[in-house]
């Protein structure tokens, strides 16, 4: 039989666009995935945005409320790739509140102090952009483009982070404390950030042969050890992991076992913020209802007046 | 009632003289808005020096099954670009 | 931290008004109504901190750099701030927000208008900078009130509900006194007390066409230019201040 249009296309790496042909499963896995990263940007801007009243300096609220601002408008631009797939925000949002749609369980950690902050951007910038970078390659064009885009901003944020800890690692002792708290606390929860390892996920397999994802978990999360712990080390901060140890042979930080209790744990909703930051977002909406329907009302009834 | 906005295709242009592109979209209840949120949304890094929105629902698009037909007799029409004369060396301005 | 001159006096003013209608909007961030209306607050939050940021920097230079632009906003009590009572007070709904930023904006347009005429070259850079954020400002949130004004009978309410209580924080605006004096002589700035036409022929008929009703017989409260504040302002400077006065020695 010959390939398919689809098929084809992928073996030749050249992307899908929305009025492609493609298989049911290549778009909802991409709607799932797609509508997860979007939802991770938005409610991602609870745990951060929680201290730009409280920043510091009034250089570091501008940059701080700059960059939560950012993440919205990730979201957006990861909401508006995922409409071309034939799924409206509204949807997505409603899966969202009710629990059907995920969101990166990163974002059901609190953030406690002003080093958080800089954990956040940091490590779970960090993290993710190692995830953003390769997805730029993704086989969907408009996710792609998307992703384009996005790590382009984003090379800020996490320069950003690195620089508030960095400050506080060089601070009073007080201040290294912060910082070192923070990272104890923010470590663990960024590196399984990358999902499952690569023999549990099953889904992962499906999406690498499509070119969804172009790496799977366990090397990025990998890469995301290597290149993280020096710049811990050289900032005089110890990452929490008694086990981890540069490896001459395999040229990789060999680390310690990820306590997946805990990770699936917060996944399933019994992480310290899942209720928060779903009601807070239920909140917002709810709370908006009113301004979407006159908003809508109004230029209904400058229609009216521009047809009589 | 519905509250559901409209939406609308955003193109950005980045500089004058360029031609427009399109970079995403944004939900709108009127045109008014959709510039304003196309601005905050589109061109936070001085991105752009104008803005057009179309309502989604207005963008004809090709289909894709017809590409063969659309495109590609266009293929062989290689006398519509200026690499195809053979010119003599050294001559200029042209 | 007390302000030997008019001069300082008078940019304190100004760099206070801003700071607190920034510190007030970036409260909303992941609060809007829909995205895209989170992300235009932000937005408008970033230009108030930004003026915020460049007055400070003028006051810095004007106190002969005794003082950082941080000591201005973290080290100064309730008493010592002279921002106007109209933006310490809470967003409150999203109309009240828009409501706030449209009677402060069309202010700021207009005294942008007579500093970017003012003959000391840094208040005259910063306006004209400035205006053009204001001029956005004020267009985005006219256009919600005439929205909101014309929209649902919902949103009629709140909107006038809002105006309505706001309107009592508008009169201070538009006082002047002796700090002003010496300054309107040099013509480095214009009396806040010629603004009120032009302002108030604005506001009436945005009123007008959102089909709202201008409030009437309002007593006016002041006190804001002289450091006397409503209850609000305490609250939020023990938030924005509690970090670095926790940690005196600390550098951020």
């Amino acid at each position: 039989m010959p390939n398919s249009i689809f098929e084809d296309k992928i073996n030749k790496d050249l992307k899908i666009e929305p009025r492609d042909e493609m298989p049911d499963g290549y778009r909802s896995h991409l709607i799932r995935q797609m509508s997860q990263h979007a939802h991770s940007e938005i409610i991602g801007m609870q745990p951060e945005g929680n201290w730009i009243t409280r920043a510091p300096s009034l250089r570091s609220k501008m940059i701080l409320l700059a960059k939560v601002q950012d993440e919205a408008g990730h979201g957006l631009y990861l909401y508006s790739a995922c409409e071309t797939l034939g799924i409206t925000r509204e949807q997505m949002i409603e899966e969202l509140q009710t629990g059907k749609a995920k969101y990166s369980s990163i974002f059901n950690y609190p953030t406690l102090t002003w080093a958080d902050i800089g954990a956040i951007g940091w490590l779970v910038d960090g993290a993710a952009i190692v995830n953003q970078v390769s997805l730029q390659k993704t086989s969907y064009g408009p996710y792609s483009r998307a992703m384009i885009k996005i790590c382009k901003e984003e090379s800020f944020h996490q320069r950003q982070g690195y620089e508030i800890i960095c400050t506080l690692a060089k601070g009073t002792d007080e201040q290294k404390q912060m910082a070192q708290d923070a990272l104890n606390r923010w470590w663990w929860p960024s590196i399984m950030m990358f999902g499952p390892h690569d023999k549990d996920s099953n889904r992962s397999e499906k999406a690498l042969n499509w070119k969804i994802k172009r790496e799977s978990n366990d090397s990025l999360r990998q890469s995301f050890i290597n290149k993280t712990v020096p710049q811990a080390e050289l900032i005089g901060l110890k990452v929490p992991d008694e086990k981890l140890k540069w490896n001459e042979k395999t040229n990789h930080y060999d680390f310690g076992d990820i306590d997946w209790e805990e990770f699936w744990n917060v996944v399933n909703g019994k992480g310290l913020c899942n209720k928060e930051r779903i009601e807070h977002h239920k909140k917002a909406h709810n709370e908006g209802e009113w301004v979407r329907e006159a908003a809508v009302a109004y230029s209904e009834k400058k229609l009216n007046k521009k047809v009589a | 009632m519905s509250n559901n906005l409209i939406l609308w295709e955003v193109f950005i242009q980045s500089k004058v003289n360029l031609p427009y592109k399109h970079v995403g979209n944004v939900h709108a209840s009127d045109s008014e808005m959709a510039l304003q949120n196309a601005r905050d949304l589109y061109t936070r890094r001085n991105e752009g020096t104008s803005i057009w929105v179309v309502e989604s629902k207005n963008i004809i698009a090709s289909n894709p099954d017809e590409s063969e037909a659309f495109f590609d007799p266009a293929n062989d029409k290689i006398y519509r670009h200026p690499t195809f004369y053979d010119l003599p060396d050294g001559v200029k301005h042209i | 931290m007390n302000f030997s001159t008019d001069f300082e006096k008078y940019i304190a003013r100004l760099a206070d008004s801003n700071m607190i209608m920034g510190q007030r909007l970036s409260e909303l961030c992941s609060k809007g109504p829909y995205l895209e209306q989170d992300i235009a607050i932000s937005n408008i939050a970033l230009d108030y901190l930004g003026q915020a940021s460049m007055l400070y920097e003028l006051l810095k230079k004007a106190g002969g750099d005794k003082h950082s632009v941080d000591d201005y906003v973290f080290y100064r009590n309730e008493r010592n701030y002279y921002n106007l009572l109209l933006v310490e007070q809470d967003n409150g709904h999203f109309g009240k927000t828009m409501a706030k930023i449209f009677l402060y904006s069309t202010y700021q347009k207009i005294l942008y208008s007579y500093l970017s005429k003012s003959t000391n070259d840094d208040i005259k850079a910063i306006a004209l900078k400035s205006i053009k954020e204001v001029n956005y400002h004020f267009k985005h949130s006219r256009a919600w009130v005439l929205r909101l004004g014309d929209g649902t009978k919902e949103s009629k309410i709140k909107i006038q509900e809002s105006i309505d209580e706001l309107w009592r924080f508008t009169g201070e605006i538009f006082e002047s006194d002796d700090v002003e004096n010496n300054l309107i002589s040099e013509n480095i700035i214009t009396a806040s007390n010629t603004f009120y036409p032009q302002w108030s022929k604005i506001v009436k008929e945005t009123l007008q066409e959102a089909l709202l009703t201008e409030p009437e017989n309002v007593v006016m409260l002041t006190g804001g230019k002289k450091g006397l504040h409503t209850e609000k302002l305490g609250f939020m400077l023990a938030e924005m201040q509690y970090l670095p006065r926790t940690y005196p020695n600390a550098k951020w």
